[in-house]
């Protein structure tokens, strides 16, 4: 058997070594940062303007994470790039000929993977949360309130976890391109037009961007089918299920 | 010694291999050859147990290459030139593929010395020229100074330079005792290099035999007679107690004959010659009559044929003056 530490330095040193995964690890954090910052900042300053029809108390986590569907997006890239540019570039079959046991592999690779995804989005979590509170100045809250500190950890593990769940796509189509073009169109068209319409709705509740997001929310929401912490075992689901599969075809298939 | 036991390969309705036997041998330059088409890259993949095998099996060592706990020390393989990030440093390349068997760091920095890229060591591989890339490909091959190395046309697109350092490369492997097993389809670039030849068609295996061997049974010299009085001649070659072969347009051949004294019996006889002419067959020209049934993509069949991928300049080369072999082929037969 290969060894598995010589798997982790190796798959480490790919990744760190080529700048488009770095680029969309650190797009991840600056746009979650950034438009989270520029929203608290906007509410603060229009917070009467803003808040004239609401009827539910005024999410503050929620208002610093505004830039998390962006931050999902560049995360769900680096998943894609980080598998699929062995696939892209022929590099696999020198991968798999160094490491034929495919599996391991694959452990080692969404290990690395998942652990640097893991890293930055808890800094990312931590630091919007943070600037969002800052600039929201009266109508900040803070970590000790019920369910805040669930929340920026929950927003981590839901980044980490829509990153593998890409991870796992992307070896099950071994190829890049074709990866990109599905999930970029689910989750920014599919998921959330399905999550509006009435009937399809309750189905697509249970994808994993819907499942993994309640894991954000402070307050109940109205009309909510399910609590936090099984959205994040729904969403633990699928991306187990991803990577599973990935691993079933990266066994079974000639490379 | 890589062992390869009645290995097949199909991708759906193509055989792309089929059931293929031979060993190649310890410690010499083993040269594999077929036309495009034939399997060579395939059979490859299967060695390195990238593409499954359908049938058969082949080993290393006496083992199955998943087995194979640190790969890169006992095979190294060449198999696509530009099988790199183009984003990544070709030192970074390197890096990985060492740590993924554990292989020392400083073996990264031998090997892009050996191939000569230690000035662009640092460079990102995106502006490599192919020669480049294929020295970057040899140095993967090279890095956990294997036993056995595999390069799967490793002089495609060179210059004549690079050809020529790799031709030198695979003999100096050799020389230190290791296992080369190359392919090409070209007999010339094999009869300069290889100690031993493989040669498959269609997937099949043709011939499997020391090149000396192969040179001596397949580089067949003759002397072509054409006489207007061919009764005449066949009882002079039959008193002189020579064989003698049917020619092309009633031509007669004598198999390993000696053209000035052919010359000289004819005169004896007062035999009236038309033709008397030395006939050589090149090894290129034997390659071809071997794997003619075998030829994948004819050049000029029509369109449909080729479509899987451009033919071959083998096989166009070989269709230009098809009816020359075509008719040799069948005189052999006689
Ligand atoms: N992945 C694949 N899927 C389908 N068919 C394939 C695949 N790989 C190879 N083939 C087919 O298998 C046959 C053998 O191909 P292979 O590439 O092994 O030949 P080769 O001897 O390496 O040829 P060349 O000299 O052109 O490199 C061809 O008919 C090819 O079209
Ligand atoms: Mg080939």
């Amino acid at each position: 058997m290969a060894s598995f530490p010589a798997v982790l330095r190796s798959e480490w040193t790919k990744i760190r070594s080529v700048r488009s995964t770095v680029w969309t690890l650190a797009l991840a954090f600056v746009v979650t940062v950034g438009i989270g910052a520029l929203l608290s900042l906007l509410t603060n300053n229009n917070f009467t303007e803003f808040r004239r029809n609401e009827q539910s108390p005024f999410d503050a986590t929620g208002t610093a994470f505004a830039g998390i569907m962006l931050g999902e997006l560049a995360i769900i890239v680096f998943g894609v790039l980080a598998i699929g540019n062995e696939y892209s570039s022929g590099m696999i079959r020198v991968t798999l000929a160094a490491v034929p046991q495919r599996t391991t592999l694959l452990g080692g690779k969404a290990t690395v993977l998942g652990g640097l995804a893991l890293a930055v989005s808890l800094v990312t979590a931590f630091v919007t949360f943070f600037v969002g509170q800052a600039l929201l100045g009266s109508h900040s809250t803070s970590l000790g309130e019920p369910h805040v500190l669930r929340a920026v950890f929950g927003a981590a593990l839901y980044l980490t976890m829509l990153c593998l769940f890409s991870a796992g796509v992307t070896t099950m189509l071994h190829n890049q391109t074709l990866a990109l073009g599905v999930l970029v169109p689910f989750f920014f068209l599919l998921s959330p037009i399905l999550s509006a319409v009435p009937k399809v709705k309750t189905l697509a509740h249970y994808f994993p961007d819907y499942a993994g997001s309640r894991m954000l929310l402070v307050y109940e929401q109205h009309g909510q089918p399910y609590g936090p912490w099984a959205g994040f075992l729904i969403c633990l689901a699928w991306t187990a299920a991803a990577l599973a599969g990935g691993a079933l075809v990266l066994k079974k298939r000639d490379a | 010694m890589i062992e390869l036991h009645e290995l097949t390969k199909r991708y759906g309705k193509t055989l792309a291999v089929d059931r293929l036997s031979f060993t190649v041998p310890r410690g010499v330059v083993t040269g594999f050859l077929g036309p495009n088409g034939a399997g060579k890259s395939t059979t490859m993949r299967m060695i390195l147990d990238l593409d499954r095998p359908t049938g058969g099996r082949v080993t290393i060592d006496g083992k199955r290459y998943e087995q194979l706990s640190e790969p890169l020390k006992y095979i190294g393989a060449l198999l696509e030139a530009k099988a790199v990030h183009p984003g990544r440093t070709a030192r970074d390349h390197l890096l990985w593929l060492a740590q993924s068997n554990r292989i020392p760091e400083r073996r990264v920095d031998e090997v892009l010395a050996l191939v000569g890229l230690t000035p662009v060591g640092r460079k990102r591989a995106r502006g490599f020229s192919l020669g480049m890339g294929q020295r970057l490909g040899i140095a993967s091959a090279l890095l956990g100074d294997p036993e056995i190395v595999m390069f799967d046309e490793p002089v495609n697109g060179l210059d004549p330079e690079g050809i020529l350092w790799i031709r030198n490369l695979m003999k100096r492997l050799a020389g230190e005792g290791r296992t080369v097993f190359v392919s090409s389809h070209l007999m010339s670039e094999m009869a300069v290099t290889a100690d031993h030849l493989v040669v498959i068609g269609r997937g099949r295996l043709l011939a499997d035999m020391p090149m000396p061997e192969f040179i001596r049974r397949n580089s067949r010299s003759a002397v072509r007679l054409r006489t207007p009085e061919p009764e005449r001649l066949l009882d002079v070659l039959a008193g002189a107690g020579l064989r003698h072969e049917a020619g092309p347009d009633g031509s007669y051949e004598v198999v390993d004959g000696d053209l000035a004294r052919l010359g000289e019996l004819a005169a004896a006889n007062g035999l009236v010659l038309h033709e008397l002419s030395p006939q050589q067959a090149s090894l290129e020209e034997a390659f071809m009559q071997m794997t003619a049934d075998s030829v994948e993509y004819h050049a000029g069949d029509g369109p449909g044929r080729d479509a899987a991928g451009a033919p071959g300049t083998w096989g166009a080369g070989w269709q230009a003056d098809g009816a020359r072999h075509t008719a040799a082929a069948r005189q052999e037969e006689n």
